[in-house]
């Protein structure tokens, strides 16, 4: 049963086609990867399906939960059961890693929210009363950004480049998170263009110059990408009409 | 209860200690222009003097004293009209060191001016801090005119905040200037939520003189509706090693008008200063991060903002 439909989507960044024709189904409560080389418009695709400001000039249809989403805010796509964490999330100048993770938290209470750190590895003590700025490291401000997606409880989490900038104990450690999220039923979509990311997936989909050009198993999809994508050297994005891998 | 007492009860809450009946605690409280309460401590002394049209205040810090509990000043007005212009002289000797806590409260401010003249001299080594929040009513109806000249002799250390986030800001014009002699340090942070028709006006002068004298000059601003705020920072640097940093941050929403005039100015080569302004709408990946967790554009403004000037 899918819980993301993506129909014929096309997508214009000033006036460039970024995603030709793309279509997909995620099946509710697996862990599915958007693999592809950079440039190839993964991360592009997952904006779209957010609602990020810049990825709003499409065409097609993007149901979530068979629900119409695309004409929808951010804010609404997020209150029916999405999230989106960011290859390089944002920091906020004064604002407590506290208020930070109440904000969207599906339960306002305290104790809930230090839960959902101590899962990531974080000192609750530590880090409830940190700014979410500059003093945080790349792996900890990513820590938190997972914390907050968690304490949100959402139906569908995707996750950008969950393997940028950080060491390789938080990236057991994300991996581990992926797992119980799986366990409990959360639907998991990981963009990425790493093998390692690429096996916690059961589903995965290869995306090439805005185009899904093969799906399947993650096993079946493993080879070819670490044969035939990692040593393409195709990195930009094509011009009109230019949409094609070979 | 009589109205000093009251405004004295109503200022000493603003604080979790009972203020009025600590013995240990140095503080003033005034009401427009009447001094109701003054305490001095040993080390602390203050003297007031209720002078025609305003109260002449002047603390001294005795020379090697360390001031163990924050000193209280609060200064307020409960009714809703009225002057009130309180010239402070304060003297913090040799190696002395003392924080105060400022509360300035107008809740019932419609035609209220409330203007604040100080001189301030740190002699060397001394430490002075200054935390000076304001509480203001929902009317605007009142014009904060705080006007400082601070000395700080060699390895003085000077901190002043400025908050202002309760109430509406009506109209502020902060003037500040600091001369900083040789390894002194001063730094001036100012915060404040500009709403409907508040006008903000920050200037802030830090002239580092003396060599390795260090100086920054932090300001932020939320400015709403049809607010305006203008911030002028200046640091100059003339000392051998001085070092100092601008930094003006201002958030514009609705039809407010913001600017920044930050200038930096070294006239030895051995000087260093730095200055960044950003002013405009808040971040677009800030707001969208936390719009993906499901609060809708105005409460993640909201809280962009809460967290700015926090």
């Amino acid at each position: 049963m899918s819980i993301l439909e993506v129909k014929n989507l096309n997508l214009r960044i000033n006036g460039k086609k970024i995603l030709s024709n793309l279509n997909l189904e995620i099946n509710k409560g697996q862990v599915h990867a958007i693999v592809g080389p950079n440039g190839a418009g993964k991360s592009t695709f997952a904006s779209a399906v957010m609602g990020l400001t810049e990825y709003r000039d499409i065409s097609g249809k993007i149901l979530f939960k068979g629900e119409e989403i695309q004409n929808m805010t951010i804010d609404a796509r997020a209150q029916r059961g999405m999230s989106f964490a960011w290859q390089e999330p944002a920091r906020y100048e004064g604002l407590k890693v506290r208020d930070f993770l109440l904000a969207g938290s599906r339960q306002k209470d305290e104790d809930y929210i230090a839960d959902k750190l101590e899962k990531m590895g974080l000192d609750s003590q530590a880090y409830l009363q940190r700014a979410v700025d500059e003093t945080l490291s790349g792996g900890e401000r990513k820590k938190v950004e997972l914390a907050s997606i968690m304490a949100m409880d959402p139906e569908m989490i995707m996750l950008d480049e969950p393997d940028s900038g950080i060491d390789v104990g938080t990236l057991e450690k994300i991996f581990e998170i992926i797992k119980d999220l799986k366990q409990k039923g959360t639907t998991v979509v990981l963009i990425t263009h790493s093998i390692a990311v690429l096996k916690q997936a059961e589903h995965a989909f290869l995306m090439c110059h805005g185009e899904i050009i093969d799906r399947g198993s993650a096993e079946k999809i493993i080879p070819y990408f670490e044969e035939k994508c990692i040593p393409c050297p195709h990195k930009n994005l094509p011009e009109e009409g230019d949409i094609s891998h070979e | 209860m009589s109205k000093p007492e009251s405004i004295a009860k109503t200022l000493s809450n603003v604080s979790d200690i009972d203020i009025l009946n600590n013995p240990d605690i140095a503080h003033i409280f005034i009401n427009q222009n009447k001094v109701i309460k003054t305490n001095s401590i040993p080390g602390l002394k203050i003297e007031t003097a209720e002078v025609e049209d305003r109260i002449e205040v002047k603390v001294i810090i005795e020379a090697g004293v360390k001031i163990e509990h924050p000193v209280h000043m609060c200064f307020g007005m409960m009714s809703r009209e009225g002057v009130q212009k309180i010239v402070m002289d304060i003297q913090a000797k040799q190696d002395s060191k003392v924080d105060v806590l400022a509360h300035c409260a107008f809740p019932n401010a419609e035609n209220i001016k409330h203007i604040m003249e100080a001189e301030i001299c740190l002699e060397k080594n001394a430490s002075y801090s200054y935390f000076e929040r304001h509480i203001h009513g929902d009317s605007g109806g009142v014009e904060v005119i705080p006007k400082a000249n601070i000395q700080l002799q060699e390895k003085a250390r000077f901190y002043t905040e400025f908050e202002l986030l309760q109430g509406r800001a009506g109209t502020i014009d902060i003037n500040y200037e600091t001369d900083c002699a040789k390894d002194s340090v001063l730094e001036m942070v100012t915060r404040i939520n500009a709403i409907k028709d508040d006008v903000v006006k920050i200037k802030e002068v830090g002239n580092l003189h003396g060599d390795h004298a260090r100086g920054f000059l932090n300001s932020r601003v939320a400015a709403r509706d049809n607010s305006k705020a203008e911030v002028y920072n200046k640091l100059t640097a003339s000392g051998s090693y001085a070092r100092g940093h601008v930094d003006c941050k201002e958030i514009i929403k609705d039809e407010a008008l913001v600017s920044a005039i930050p200038i930096v100015e070294v006239s030895n080569p051995k000087a260093h200063i730095t200055h960044e302004a950003s002013l405009g709408s808040v971040d677009s990946k800030q707001l969208q991060t936390l719009m993906s967790r499901g609060l809708d554009e105005e409460k993640a403004t909201d809280l962009i903002i809460q967290g700015l000037l926090s």
